[in-house]
């Protein structure tokens, strides 16, 4: 009698899915690297110094499991709120003490903080062991990107709960965005923008009010605010994190001394 | 958060955190005590001669590290049980602390704490040393978290993450600078660095699959104790008449919010940000330098080790800790154990350029703006922008342009004419100029401490203040 391990591995489902073996000889263990979605972005074998921890200090693979985690915990926060004024607050608090799973919403925030630190603590080992010269200029700059997108999606998020800390940050933040030159409406450069004597930036046409959607933080705001945070800087972000990972491996692996 | 609680409810808080803290460091250091007695690393530090006897002990560092471990666990005892007045800093040394700190000694003292650091790196990154600075950092953690003004700060749920960040900085860039100072030493002998050693392949299943697993699940089971012994920050609700003092940015920004005291919004919040990221995409562009490419090494390339240590270290995270933990009402700065009073007075009477210039130094008012009432409506904000520039402003102007035109191309010829000639004139250019607008940070401070200076340009017609 076969077990019933070996006919699950045996069966024509379970064949389809994997296309090998199980991984437990040389040989298999190279062919699953190359035959499965999720592996194939690793290479299949790897230079000892290039997986120690005192070197990589696993960084960049820690970001992007957070960036994961941030995304499963994401779209289950969805499902509970609504990112009107009127009920945006009311769901959050609803997270904390009505929903049974609530405890989401501590692992999307504090994520989302230890995800700006781990990208961090990513660019500071890439910088210290010149990891961005060549043949990897180009992925560092990337990665600035990917850093840039990190900020935008954590300070997005800061808004969502619309309690006094969201809304009075988001409001400082943006202030910035009235000082920008010529296309703020208290930026140098200003009053230099006229049509017949009236001038085409004001609080109501400049950068704050594009990103802010209205004069002040408001419902237009939380809105624009909640799609960019759920869907555009996400997939962006995506987008680039494959990039990323494909120059990773097309500029040589990890890099380590010549 | 620790409002309304009583002076016996609010020590009672801080036992239950300051318990489970301290027994933590004493296991911390117990296990360290356990790593060099099975690994063989121990060393006698002296020998304790026992009186009376005539024997004498070795005191190795596995002893010592026991004995800290010890004294934590007595540390544990006595803060848990809420004797905390034994277990914090003398009330005398809060106030010195608290007196003897302000934005001049808390910028100037982490640049210098850097410098230090920076040149007596051979021996901060021995393992005893590092340790002994780790120890007394958690240690002074712990001592200050009795103080209710320190705890109401370092603990309020969105301040968390920097505590987290400064301790993980600590700890990683003791690991990269000990490397480094190990690969220089190697390199000086001609081996190899480090990382040359294990040149050996091996399979990524199961060798690297296997710890991005365990990786993973402790990262999970971390968050998750993280989310259940600490609720996330969650203020009351949104007011539009309740304006919070002080209104801070998330905490990332602070730095930037920070460089307000000094900048104007345009340049803190919009140039200077965008010149960040500009400058950090430029970086591999700009550096030449084709050693050190994939191992720790600081003596191969020490300017580019140097310029973005200060950058990141003491530009962007002392100045958002300076922003977070150390910036009250209104702005004002609060020492560590000093209460957040928003009717803290600091005058404030810093001058214009122009005003010193003009009124103080050739005793007459300031030149008035022309109106130019011959110019058409469209060129006139130009010409009165760029009267008031060189006219009312010059001397700012002069020294601006100074700084910006006539400085990189002195730099270029008298001070690093090997960079120079290297790099070439654009790449240069760039270069001296992402220099000099990060230079520009510490100068405009040390002009406002020393001198009261506001700002070099002045022209509030046009919100155009450097």
């Amino acid at each position: 009698m076969p077990g019933l391990g070996e006919i699950i591995r045996e069966s024509q489902i379970w064949k389809s899915i994997f296309r090998h073996p199980m991984p437990l000889d040389r040989r298999n263990r190279i062919v699953v690297m190359l035959t499965n979605f999720f592996l194939h972005l690793h290479p299949v074998s790897i230079k000892k110094q290039g997986i120690a921890l005192s070197y990589t200090w696993c960084m960049g693979g820690v970001t992007f499991f957070l960036f994961l985690v941030e995304t499963v915990t994401g779209v289950l926060l969805m499902f509970y709120y609504r990112p009107t004024v009127e009920w945006a607050y009311t769901d959050i608090q609803m997270l904390r003490d009505v929903h049974s799973l609530g405890i989401l919403r501590e692992i999307h925030r504090w994520g989302a903080h230890a995800m700006v630190i781990t990208v961090w603590l990513h660019m500071y080992r890439v910088f210290l062991t010149g990891s961005y010269k060549p043949p990897r200029e180009f992925n560092w700059v990337i990665g600035v990107f990917l850093l840039l997108l990190t900020l935008l999606l954590s300070f997005t998020g800061y808004l969502l709960p619309w309690d006094q800390l969201a809304v009075w940050a988001i409001t400082v933040g943006s202030n910035m965005a009235r000082a920008t030159p010529i296309l703020g409406h208290e930026g140098p450069g200003q009053q230099l923008l006229t049509l017949g004597g009236v001038d085409m930036i004001t609080n109501a046409s400049d950068a704050r009010f594009a990103l802010l959607g209205a004069r002040e933080v408001g419902e237009e705001t939380l809105n624009r605010f909640y799609i960019l945070h759920c869907i555009a800087i996400p997939l962006a972000v995506a987008l680039l994190l494959a990039i990323h990972f494909w120059r990773v491996r097309k500029d040589g692996g990890i890099s380590g001394p010549l | 958060m620790t409002h309304g609680l009583t002076e016996a409810q609010f020590l009672e808080m801080a036992a239950s955190f300051l318990g489970p803290f301290y027994i933590a460091l004493a296991a911390m250091n117990g296990l360290a005590a356990f790593y060099l007695w099975r690994t063989n690393q121990m060393k006698t530090w002296f020998k304790l001669p026992i009186p009376f006897v005539g024997k004498s002990v070795n005191v190795t560092n596995a002893l010592v590290w026991l004995a800290v471990g010890i004294v934590f666990a007595i540390l544990a005892a006595v803060a848990g049980s809420g004797l905390a007045s034994w277990a914090s800093l003398p009330e005398s040394w809060r106030e010195a602390i608290n007196k003897g700190t302000g934005p001049v000694i808390y910028s100037v003292g982490t640049s210098v704490g850097l410098v230090v650091l920076y040149f007596c790196r051979g021996f901060f990154v021995r393992p005893a040393v590092a340790w002994s600075i780790w120890n007394l950092m958690w240690l002074f953690l712990g001592l200050s978290m009795t103080d209710r003004d320190f705890y109401e700060i370092v603990a309020k749920p969105d301040n968390v993450p920097i505590v987290m960040l400064v301790f993980l900085l600590a700890f990683f860039t003791w690991l990269a600078t000990s490397r480094a100072v190990e690969n220089d030493k190697r390199i000086e002998n001609g081996e190899p660095p480090l990382e040359k050693l294990d040149n050996e392949k091996v399979l990524v299943w199961p060798d690297l699959v296997y710890i991005e697993l365990i990786c993973m699940i402790a990262l999970t089971a971390f968050l998750i104790f993280w989310a259940i012994a600490l609720p996330a920050p969650l203020e009351e609700a949104a007011s539009s008449v309740k304006t919070p003092n002080p209104s801070k940015a998330p905490w990332y920004f602070l730095g930037l919010q920070e460089m307000l005291v000094y900048y104007d919004p345009w340049m803190a919040g919009v140039v200077l940000p965008s010149l960040i990221v500009a400058g950090l995409m430029a970086i591999p562009y700009i550096d030449f330098n084709k050693k050190g490419n994939g191992y720790y090494t600081i003596k191969e390339r020490r300017f580019s080790y140097a310029v973005f240590q200060f950058g990141f270290l003491e530009m962007w995270v002392t100045l958002i800790v300076l922003g977070t933990l150390l910036r009250g009402p209104n702005w004002n700065f609060f020492g560590p154990y000093e209460h957040w009073d928003a009717h803290k007075v600091e005058a404030l009477n810093n001058v214009n350029l122009a005003e010193y210039f003009w009124e103080r130094g050739l005793g007459m008012s300031l030149p008035a703006t022309p109106e130019l009432l011959w110019l058409s409506d469209l060129l006139r904000p130009f010409g009165q922008f760029f009267s008031i520039l060189f006219g009312r402003e010059l001397p700012g102007t002069l020294l601006v342009l100074g700084y910006f035109v006539a400085l990189p191309p002195i730099l270029a010829v008298f001070v690093m004419p090997g960079f120079y000639k290297r790099m070439g004139f654009l790449r240069f250019m760039v270069l001296a100029n992402l220099m000099l607008f990060m230079a520009s940070l510490p100068i405009k401070m040390v002009l406002r401490w020393v001198f009261n200076l506001k700002y070099l340009i002045s022209i509030p017609e046009f919100f155009f203040n450097f």
